[in-house]
């Protein structure tokens, strides 16, 4: 019984004081800590000139890390505010020649969209809220003696409207109205009404699209500036009805359809594909003679395009951390022979081998920090001449916190891992031989 | 100064130290027994090579003896891991070297507090402590000198203030004044004289005379052996002088 008590005892009394063991180890290293990083900064200061020799393959590195996520982001950015601008529901169905297949060599009057092809496209594709047949060409416009070469003429339904998201400034859209009856009326942008001169109230003024003369009923506002889908470049857009258009030109057409909601996306192109399969009479196994274009696919393009240029950076950066790593060894090895006399005596005055280990490890921690804050910096500047190269679409570049963290922690554990060598070798020295090495 | 008690600070029983040079067997420790009280100032002398620094190391935990048997201040150090060894070498031992080995980056104050810095509880107090001992050796008004800026003498005095900041039992000293001329010799001397008469238990290893001649007891060693151990009269008229001590000697007499 009595034994029973004292090991209850023991364990209490062991329960009791373990925090305070714990507390005392914690506080005797951060003693330690404080003391290493005293020392550190010490010996960076006594030896400024090799110490920033030292560490500049850290700083490239960490410099083009920043610099390289900075970029990207920015991109990333630029590239998913075009995305949505664009909108993400859109799906467009264009022609498309077969690679293989019977339709392979086909003639283009097959492969080509009718209008009569997209009747009946709502009532079966259940996903898809809207659709506009769309036809376009470049055409020379006019308005009295001023004139536009190679303005975009687009031939739409009134659907466009809903799809597009563009606001008419002014006047009216088109209604089906003009649909039904072919009439000539037109859209235009206000790039194009200031181009030709046109008066700040243009509604009703007859303007020349290739030979015929169109009546302009409505302004629709510019479209987005996109550096990814503008590439075009042009806001001289006019807008006639679908059928007016594809009376006069019957040109080549294709078709935007816009599913209900964005997640609706897959579900919207097998009904898609569905119903033109049925509607182009092809037969199972005949490869498709249209293709669907959605935005995510760009999206998951340019997400594969950013990781790769991620990887092939991460790669260049990893080459120079690891450069620097080496640089930062070396200095370490010299830096303890160096001080050889210094690990004898503090390990005679009662430093222990962990003591030393972590001295040096910190040191060389300290270093690569001291080199990562500096190629954060020079990141930083970087960044801020990136964004200034005129049209690489690069002015969102910015540096997230992420990254710097990301930095400064490859920099640390460079520090850890190329620091570990020479530390342990200062740890290991015996304190009498090294107290007579000259 | 007598004797004031008879506290044992070391006891050394059958040290043996033996280094392997490839086959070959070298005895630098042969079988050492002696014993230290407190407040004892001794000389260790030998010719170079009779094991003076071999057992400077063993007496001061920086090496381990072979086989035998070392106690310091009742602990026995044969047994222990190197952790605690370098925890007794911080709170027991101080150690004064014949090059100082201070560190030139830092100021004596700093070089001062540097073993409290390996310390449990000197930690909080080193700015204080090591101040106090640095007025000790009569350095206070170079508290903030680097080493280059001190002469020879006030480095040696910067080291001994190192090494008594932890409030060591034993305070080794090998060859003090090796790197010092005789007149600074005598001061640093003397200050081993003052911090004796303090209490401060002292070994000094020295090859020359009149350094040994300060100390009470002076224990000669050859081959690895103890040879001789003997009290020292310590009366200063009978002790060879240094060259240049003329004047101290006129004073005296």
């Amino acid at each position: 019984m009595t034994a029973f008590i004292r090991a209850f005892k023991a364990i209490f009394r062991f329960i009791y004081q373990a925090p305070a063991a714990v507390i005392r180890t914690s506080l005797a290293f951060l003693r330690l800590f404080y003391q290493s990083v005293f020392l550190a900064l010490g010996q960076i200061w006594a030896n400024k000139t090799r110490s920033i020799l030292t560490t500049i393959g850290i700083v490239i590195g960490v410099a083009s890390v920043t610099s390289v996520i900075a970029a990207l982001t920015g991109l990333k950015t630029k590239v998913l505010r075009d995305f949505e601008s664009f909108g993400t529901n859109k799906i467009y169905v264009i022609p498309h020649w077969p690679r293989t297949g019977r339709f392979k060599s086909a003639s283009w009057r097959i492969i080509r969209f009718r209008p009569e092809l997209f009747e009946g496209l709502l009532e079966r594709c259940p996903s898809i809220e809207n659709y506009t047949l769309i036809t376009e060409r470049s055409q020379t416009i006019g308005y009295g003696i001023h004139g536009i070469d190679g303005a975009r003429v687009y031939g739409i339904n009134p659907a466009w409207h809903q799809i597009e998201n563009r606001s008419v400034v002014m006047g009216r859209p088109f209604t089906l109205t003009d649909e039904e009856n072919g009439w000539q009326v037109c859209l235009i942008t206000p790039t194009v009404r200031d181009e030709l001169r046109l008066d700040q109230n243009c509604i009703g003024k007859r303007i020349v699209v290739g030979s015929r003369s169109f009546r302009i009923v409505g302004v629709v506002e510019r479209r987005v500036e996109s550096s990814m889908f503008g590439g075009m470049g042009s806001s001289e857009e006019v807008f006639i009805p679908f059928s007016t258009a594809w009376k006069q030109w019957n040109p080549w057409m294709y078709v935007i359809a816009s599913c209900r909601k964005p997640e609706l996306s897959e579900e919207a192109q097998a009904e898609l594909r569905f119903f033109l399969r049925q509607a182009r009479r092809l037969k199972p196994g005949d490869p498709e003679t249209f293709r669907l274009e959605v935005i995510e696919a760009y999206l998951q393009s340019f997400n594969k395009m950013a990781l790769a240029i991620t990887a092939v950076a991460g790669g260049v950066v990893g080459i120079s951390l690891l450069v620097g790593g080496v640089g930062i060894m070396n200095i370490m090895l010299v830096s303890v022979s160096e001080r050889t006399r210094e690990i004898g005596l503090r390990k005679a005055v009662g430093a222990r081998s962990s003591a030393i280990l972590f001295q040096f490890l910190v040191e060389s921690v300290v270093l690569c920090l001291f080199g990562g804050l500096i190629g954060a910096g020079i990141g930083q500047m970087l960044t801020s001449l990136i964004a200034r190269i005129p049209h690489a679409s690069l002015d969102l570049a910015y540096v997230p916190i992420w990254a710097i963290a990301l930095s400064f922690g490859f920099a640390g554990s460079v520090g850890i891992f190329f620091g570990m060598f020479p530390a342990i070798k200062a740890a290991r020295l015996d304190p009498i031989e090294a107290l007579r090495h000259e | 100064m007598t004797q004031k008690n008879n506290r044992l600070i070391i006891r050394l029983k059958d040290v043996m130290r033996i280094y392997k040079v490839g086959v070959e067997r070298i005895h630098a420790l042969d079988g050492i027994n002696f014993e230290l009280s407190e407040n004892e100032y001794v000389a260790v002398m030998g010719p170079s090579g009779s094991g003076k620094s071999t057992l400077m190391n063993v007496l001061g935990c920086l090496d381990r003896a072979t086989s035998g048997y070392y106690e310091l201040d009742g602990q026995d150090t044969t047994k222990m891991s190197d952790t605690a060894l370098a925890h007794v070498r911080n709170e027991r031992i101080g150690f004064v070297f014949q090059s100082f080995e201070l560190l030139g980056q830092l100021n004596a104050l700093k070089n001062v507090e540097m073993p409290l810095i390996y310390s449990k509880d000197g930690w909080w107090s080193r700015h204080k402590r090591a101040k106090q001992v640095l007025e000790r050796v009569g350095l206070a008004d170079r508290v903030k000198h680097k080493p280059n800026q001190l002469s020879g003498g006030e480095k040696q005095r910067v080291a001994i203030a190192r090494a008594l900041v932890c409030n060591p039992s034993i305070l080794l000293a090998d060859e003090p004044t090796g790197n010092l001329d005789s007149k600074t010799s005598d001061g640093i001397l003397e200050l081993f004289d003052q911090l004796h008469r303090e209490g401060q238990t002292i070994v000094i290893v020295t090859h020359e005379e009149y350094v040994a001649h300060h100390t009470e007891r002076m224990i000669h060693m050859k081959d690895g052996r103890i040879c001789s151990d003997v009290k020292n009269n310590r009366d200063p008229r009978k002790k060879p002088v240094a060259a240049n001590t003329n004047n101290r000697q006129k004073e005296l007499t």
